[in-house]
């Protein structure tokens, strides 16, 4: 009997796990620090399953792992509070409102593409496509150059893009930070490593950049 | 097997995609061109889409990708295939570690990797100018009418803090306007 009711307990903290995540989804475009302020409110103030400490400590340690800091943040909580199966439940959570949002407009999409209005209404939507990744390069960035090598770093990339496939430039990257602290600390110089970044509190928009 | 392919092709995006969102603009594009599963401009519709839709880009884009190459089990495996190593990973992670930022090697990585996401999203500005003619050689009313709402857009984005999905309404009813 006792057994029945633990696990009927683990499942309704999974469904609550999920729900949480799920009622999140559709809200948060780019899915990014957009999210931080409600991630927050429902998981410190309202569900109490972590303090507001820890979950500054969860999002410090979803951007050290590959992919949406959104997505990420969720899946830690979730193995936090309901271990391997809490994760899943608020990545499925949090995924799943956008997987059929993007869905529904991609068949939308590729249904009416060669409709003539629809042609001439995506050539204008290109071009505003463009600005929305230049916006991004500059908010990114804003915040990648801390010191004059970030800067060379970055310059030298954007000509190795043109020519080696993007997944090496990433690894070489990550190589090119290693070794270059390493010789820096060698010669003993300081290092500006991070800018301290509090604005998404402050402008919603900041999601564009998001993830770094 | 199409569906093996786009879900190991998305795995291995989803190890590397950091800086989740237009920093994965340029994988992802590499990938599906060299699969041959779209062309740049039908790519830079997919972009469109995945920045109208909430969520990330990235997992935006693997679900239209996924769809366009294979239908709806396209869209739910390359999703899946994107997700996998963000969870591996984050399941790794939380077990043996609260504070892996302060680790010296994880600086040192990110040191290096916040300025190639930088690169990445530029040369994905650069990549889809060239490819939609905002940048070109033939100048023609058409090119101008595009580099001004490219310019537009930017000032909207920048100055008025516009969100994404008014101005990608915005300038597809620009567009109906102008071009049909």
């Amino acid at each position: 009997m006792k057994e029945v009711e633990t696990m009927k307990e683990e499942w309704k903290v999974f469904f609550q796990l999920f729900w949480t995540f799920f009622k999140m989804g559709p809200v948060t475009f780019g899915g990014g620090y957009a999210m931080i302020p409600l991630i927050e409110k429902e998981v410190v103030e309202k569900r109490k399953w972590l303090k507001s400490e820890e979950v500054t400590d969860v999002f410090a340690l979803s951007q050290t792992v590959p992919g949406a800091v959104a997505i990420n943040s969720a899946t830690f909580i979730g193995k936090r509070i309901g271990g391997v199966k809490g994760a899943v439940a608020a990545m499925l959570g949090i995924s799943l409102p956008t997987f059929f949002i993007v869905l529904a407009l991609g068949i939308l999409y590729f249904f009416f593409q060669d409709n003539p209005k629809v042609e001439a209404a995506f050539l204008a939507i290109r071009a505003s496509v463009v600005a929305l990744i230049a916006y991004a390069a500059i908010k990114t960035g804003k915040t990648a150059i801390t010191d004059k090598s970030t800067l060379g770093i970055m310059i030298v990339g954007v000509p190795l893009l043109f020519v080696i496939h993007p997944i090496f430039v990433i690894l070489l990257g990550a190589l090119t930070g290693i070794v270059c602290r390493f010789v820096k600390r060698k010669l003993g110089y300081n290092m500006k490593l991070e800018q301290k970044n509090e604005d998404y509190k402050n402008h919603p928009d900041y999601f564009m950049g998001a993830g770094i | 097997m199409i569906l093996w392919e786009l879900f190991r092709t998305f795995f291995v995006i989803g190890f590397v995609s950091f800086g989740g969102g237009y920093a994965m603009i340029p994988v992802i594009e590499a990938e599906a061109s060299q699969h041959g599963w779209m062309t740049t401009q039908q790519f830079t519709d997919v972009i469109a889409i995945a920045g109208m839709s909430p969520g990330p880009i990235a997992t935006n884009s693997a679900i239209l990708v996924g769809y366009s190459t294979a239908g709806i089990a396209g869209a739910i495996i390359s999703t899946l295939g994107v997700l996998l190593p963000s969870i591996i990973l984050v399941l790794i992670v939380a077990t043996f570690f609260t504070k892996l930022q302060n680790y010296s090697i994880v600086q040192s990585i990110f040191y290096g990797l916040r300025p190639i996401v930088a690169s990445l999203v530029i040369y994905a500005a650069l990549s889809f100018a060239l490819s939609n003619n905002l940048i070109t050689i033939n100048v023609s009313w058409h090119t101008v009418s595009l580099l001004f709402i490219f310019g537009l857009s930017l000032v909207l984005l920048l100055k008025f803090r516009w969100h994404p999905i008014y101005i990608i309404i915005l300038s597809g009813l620009v567009g109906v306007a102008l071009y049909s």
